[in-house]
């Protein structure tokens, strides 16, 4: 069984605010940290319990794949899905620069 | 600011009754509809349980059934009700927020199945109802446009996260609601604010156009004054759905079937664990046993039950709900919808944007769930929680070999005062110890007003079943309430 890593850092919190995608400040950090500290404390004591063996639930349903004839049907309209993004241009959703590209 | 805001016990019409009205001529839609808009108009201000009211909208259906009984045609089984929509349900051109600001003016191009089976069974959409944020929180003091209060004491709050559709109710903004349930988000705010909230089995109701939270363990139910209303709306809103690849396609089980069937001869389970768990006050737990001698009363077998898993729940949920909305809630990243914050390169702009237009508890989920999945310590935090939830899950099955429903707490007190939680969230979580291990095994539950705590606040009684377990978890329901309200009669309330 993996063991329970040592108490959540500063640093620890800042890396998974940036996979995350979540600009935080300084102050931000802090109280993350202790708050999610203090959430992860509470999660060892699942540690008490032994779960060798025991298969994990990752939905309560027994999943199976759900297939539909491959047929041509209608979809949203383009126009009034285009119409709720922030921008849009040429039918698509602009956005800002993603490489390094000039403009 | 305390106080409440009308009569706890108003002589109010049942939905049954209006719809009963209405199809019927007694009473027309729009008259049923504008005495509710007069009784939003008069409290609404100070009990804030909706982000938008949907004034035209529902203005325009209920002439829309009033004119099908007008040509003598059925209006449906809801005809005539009016019915609040938690904010999380897409509502084709009318804002839907998840009370965040990164959704804010979003108008969705399409219903949510559940929006789209009310309007067809005649019901009449009145507001979008107010949540904590993304349905995270047990208070609705998660809002970004501020919190609801308990209409039974404005000093309190409604508990969360469907805290504005269980206020609409308990405030006779709506004769039903409808809320989301992911782990407590229905019948822990129904328990606070004194009505009946029902968690459907998983799979039961679609959750088509419902903004997802953590997939694997919402689900939408109903919230009612009476628990035949909510078998009621239960009994629409259930049914396959071949947008939801997790819909059941089997047969429904009915909630209405045996309402007055009564419990004699049932095997009824009090949970051990639910009801001596750490920090379940006393007067709740008094509730609940009073809860379980009721149906000794009326004939059934009642045992104490144990379901050893279920005290790890909390944490295997609080694990296992921000890991999977950390990657639902990876979408808001202001490209196609809501909300965006300028930037000049796209990774700022998904940075700055989320950061900008997530509130401050969204954040620690979305942290905690990337943390729990990231490298090196999925194993020791999300592996052990979905383990514990399979624990979870075998415990149940053995406690229903022997019993055929079981009953505990909904909530551990009454309603609290408003900031008594939000300086920490542990504390906060901690208010969902007894609804979790439902979600976790997607099982129905549902909590019934049984009487009040030592304030005066409602208390709930949780009925648990198992999966599909719902038409003899209604009638134990069913049960209660009239054992409830004789007791209320006989004490001269």
């Amino acid at each position: 069984m993996a063991c329970v890593p040592a108490r959540i850092s500063t640093a620890d919190v800042a890396h998974v605010a940036r996979l995350a995608r979540l600009d935080l400040s300084d102050e931000d950090l802090e109280q993350f940290t202790e708050q999610l500290g203090a959430v992860l404390e509470h999660a060892k004591d699942v540690e008490a319990l032994d779960t060798a063996g025991v298969p994990p639930t990752a939905h309560p349903l027994p999943l199976r794949n759900v297939l539909r004839p491959d047929l041509v049907v209608p979809s949203l309209d383009r126009d009034e899905v285009l119409a709720e993004a922030p921008e849009a241009e040429a039918g698509q959703f602009r956005v800002p620069r993603i490489l390094g590209e000039t403009p | 600011m305390s106080g409440p805001i009308s009569d706890p016990s108003p002589k109010r019409q049942t939905a049954i009754e209006i719809a009963g009205d209405v199809r019927s001529g007694r009473r027309s839609a729009t008259d049923v509809l504008e005495a509710h808009l007069a009784a939003i108009e008069a409290a609404e201000p100070r009990v804030h349980a909706f982000n938008h009211v949907m004034v035209d909208e529902a203005r325009a259906k209920a002439a829309a059934v009033d004119r099908q009984v007008q040509a003598g045609e059925d209006p449906g089984a809801l005809g005539g009700i009016p019915i609040a929509l938690k904010d999380n349900l897409c509502t084709r051109g009318v804002p839907t927020t998840c009370s965040s600001r990164i959704l804010s003016g979003w108008r969705p191009p399409y219903d949510a199945t559940v929006v789209a089976r009310l309007g067809d069974a005649g019901a009449v959409a009145i507001g979008k109802t107010n949540l904590d944020e993304f349905a995270m929180g047990s208070s609705t003091e998660n809002s970004a446009f501020g919190p609801t209060r308990n209409p039974l004491d404005l000093s309190r709050v409604p508990g969360g996260s469907s805290g504005g559709s269980a206020a609409a109710v308990a405030a006779g903004f709506s004769a039903l609601a409808v809320g989301t349930d992911t782990g407590g988000s229905i019948r822990q705010p129904a328990a606070l604010c004194g009505v009946v909230g029902m968690k459907p089995t998983y799979g039961l109701v679609s959750r088509y156009g419902l903004i997802a939270f953590a997939s694997s363990l919402d689900q939408i139910g109903p919230f009612a004054a009476t628990v035949a209303d909510a078998a009621l709306l239960f009994d629409v809103i259930a049914g396959h759905d071949p947008c939801d690849s997790t819909s059941l396609d089997g047969s429904v089980p009915s909630a209405s079937a045996r309402l007055e069937a009564g419990a004699d001869g049932l095997r009824v389970g009090v949970v051990a664990e639910l009801t001596n768990a750490e920090g379940i006050a006393t007067d709740v737990v008094a509730r609940v046993r009073e809860a379980a001698d009721a149906l000794a009363d009326a004939g059934a077998k009642v045992d104490e039950v144990s379901v050893p898993a279920a005290i790890y729940g909390l944490t295997s949920y609080y694990l296992i709900a921000p890991a999977e909305a950390s990657s639902n809630l990876a979408r808001y990243d202001g490209v196609r919808y809501g909300f965006r914050q300028p930037a000049d390169d796209i990774t700022a702009m998904y940075s700055q944007t989320r950061a900008a237009g997530f509130g401050p508890e969204v954040k620690r989920r979305i942290m905690l769930g990337t943390y729990a999945l990231s490298a090196g310590y999925y194993d020791a935090y999300y592996g052990k929680a979905q383990q514990v939830r399979t624990l979870i899950i075998r415990d149940f099955a053995a406690a229903y070999e022997s019993f055929d429903v079981l009953l505990g707490p909904t909530t551990p007190t009454t309603a609290f005062e408003l900031g008594a939680k939000t300086a920490e969230p542990l504390a906060m979580y901690l208010s969902d110890v007894c609804t979790i291990p439902s979600n976790l095994a997607g099982h129905p539950a549902m909590t019934v007003p049984f009487r009040t705590g030592e304030d005066g606040m409602p208390v709930g009684v949780q009925v648990l079943a198992p999966a599909l377990g719902e038409t003899v978890m209604f009638q134990v329901a069913a049960v209660l309430e009239h054992a409830a309200g004789r007791a209320a009669e006989g004490s001269g309330a």
